[in-house]
Parts: structure tokens; sequence; C-alpha cells
């Protein structure tokens, strides 16, 4: 039976940073951002098959319109100082996901002088996602795991003690 | 025609200035008194029987003693190829441009230059290509010494690798 038209008018109610946050998480846009091999698999997730659009992240070509900056690839000390930079641009609130072994701990070319081994060295990560590249799968269950970091947190109202974690907006 | 008759053909031609030949193969060489560089390469590219067209690659070699700059070249119309050296010291090296004669030498000599700090003369844009601009030294040379940190990014890495090897002694 459908139930269209069939129900009273109701009256939801929430909490009021649960609703925000319920609504942040939903529209992760990820800048438009990629360094090196696990750039393409970057590409993939947002494709058709895997899909990332579905869970609200959608691809945007600014720093300054973007909430979530995923780190795709080996960072060079070149590119470190405009990775930084872009960082910077970010409106808060900003998260980053660190994608691959390369942007985790420099992976396979942590040895080499121009290789920055970490880009938590220069930027506060959120998620670290493994692999080398990571598959599509494991770059959504990196989101999907931010997407849970974004419900708990409290911007606006004092978190109760004990339970709840209270996070200090920048 | 073979490479080892191309070679010998330049040197008969320049005598004295081809220091050595060396035969050895799969890739036989002549090393060049580094001023003839740039009249040989001109010969060996309008030279109708040589006519190597496209110098494929050049790179540099940082030997402890001595730096080496290698020229391979290739000739499409006669589906042949050849190497030429030059021997170069460590202290300031540089050598004549090939831009001249070969405009693909341009990035090729640039990258040399950013990663064992060969200066080439008469270089249209001699600039670091791949490093930083600000970066400091050459790093493919033996002797470099990576600064303690790039503009406060620490340049110390915590390594696994180099961690089980400080265990074993």
């Amino acid at each position: 039976m459908p139930l269209l038209n069939t129900l009273p008018d109701y009256v939801l109610t929430t909490k009021t940073d649960e609703l925000l946050n319920w609504m942040r998480k939903s529209s992760i846009w990820y800048m438009l951002f990629g360094l090196a091999c696990c750039a393409i698999e970057l590409m993939h997730t947002g494709g058709p098959r895997a899909d990332i659009d579905r869970f609200g992240a959608t691809p945007r070509a600014s720093a300054r319109q973007s909430d979530l900056m995923i780190v795709a690839g080996t960072l060079t000390l070149k590119m470190a100082l405009r990775t930084r930079l872009l960082y910077d641009q970010m409106p808060d609130p900003k998260y980053v996901i660190s994608m691959g072994s390369c942007a985790s701990c420099g992976g396979l070319f942590q040895l080499a002088y121009s290789v920055c081994d970490g880009v938590d060295k220069i930027l506060p990560v959120d998620v670290y996602v493994p692999g080398c590249p990571p598959r599509p799968e494991a770059l959504t269950e990196g989101l999907l795991k931010l997407q849970e970091k974004i419900m708990t947190e409290r911007w606006l109202v004092r978190a109760p003690n004990g339970n709840g974690k209270h996070i200090e907006a920048a | 025609m073979e490479s080892l008759q191309i070679l010998e053909r330049v040197k008969s031609k320049f005598g004295d200035r081809v220091l050595e030949l060396s035969e050895k193969k799969p890739d036989p060489f002549v090393v060049l008194d580094p001023k003839a560089i740039v009249e040989v390469g001109r010969f060996m590219k309008e030279d109708p029987e040589l006519a190597m067209d496209c110098l494929s690659n050049e790179s540099g070699v940082d030997y402890k003693d001595r730096i080496e700059v290698v020229y391979h070249l290739f000739s499409y119309p006669h589906r042949h190829g050849a190497v030429l050296k030059v021997k170069l010291p460590r202290e300031n090296p540089a050598v004549e441009t090939l831009e001249g004669v070969w405009k693909s030498a341009n990035w090729m000599e640039r990258e040399i230059f950013d990663l064992l700090g060969v200066n080439f003369e008469g270089h249209s844009d001699m600039r670091r290509i791949l490093m930083p601009e600000d970066w400091i030294g050459h790093p493919l040379r033996k002797d470099f010494v990576e600064p303690a940190e790039y503009h406060g990014i620490s340049t110390v890495r915590e390594s696994p690798i180099i961690r089980l090897d400080t265990k074993k002694k």
C-alpha cells in the first residue's frame, strides 16, 4: 500500500548539533586534487561504479568551496608547500583524508630526497586510508569513517560530561 | 652503419680531440674533449652519411672522481645510433650547450644541471627543472647532504627500514 498522502502532519524533533552534523556529513564536497597514481583511483571512486556521490560527496574544482581534501599520491617537498597553501584556502570546518601509503608515510618513496614522508607533517589528518593505491571501496570506507567522525562533533551545544565528544571549534 | 664505424669516422675526422674510443659492446662510445662537443655534434648531425638528427638522451653520471655527461644519438634516416661522452671535473663542471644543434638538449641539460650541477655554457634558460627553485645543492651528487628541513618541514625520515638497520648494529 502506498504511503502517499496517508500520514498526519508530523513534527520531527532532533538535537541541533546532530541535525547540523547530519547535513554536513551528507554534503562533503572534496577538492578535485590529485598528486600521483592514487588520483586515478580517486577519479574512479567518483565515477559511476563506485559512485561516492551516493554519500553526498562531490568534487569541487576550487579549494574555497571544498570541505574535504583527499591527499591522493606521493607528496613531494615542492608540492608540500602548495598543498599547505590549498589547505589554508579551504573554509572551516575542513577535513583531510590521507589516501594511500605515500600520503600516509611516504610509501615506496619515503627515503627519496625530494619526498615528504607523510602529509601529516604539514596538515592535520582525520582519516588514513591504507593501500597502494587503495581501491575505490577502501576510499569509500574512509569517507564513511569521516562521516562517523563528523557525527560525533559538537559545535553549538556544550557536550555533556562523560559522554559525547566535545570538539573545540577552530 | 655500425656504431663502431660511426665512432671511427668521428675519430678520423677529429683526431686527437677524441680522447678515447671504447669498443665495449653493446654500446661503444668515444670520450671527447669537452671543448669539441658542439663541433662534433654539428658534424654528426650534418654529415649525410651519419645524419644524427635525434639526440635521444642526454644524461649525467657522478663517478666520485669526475662527472660524465653522456649523449645518446640516433639517426632516423639510417636507423643507427652512437654514444658520446665528456669527462668533467667535479669542481664547477661546465661544458658547452648542445641546444644550438639539437633543441631537445634544452630540458635534458636543465635536468643535469638540477640534479648534478653541471653548468651548460650558452644555455638559453639555465634554471632548475624538477627541484624547487630555492633548493640547496644538487641531489644526485654522491656528496649531497640533505638539509635538515625544507621550509619548516623536517626531512628526518622515520623509516622502519632504517630502524631495522640500526637494530642489527
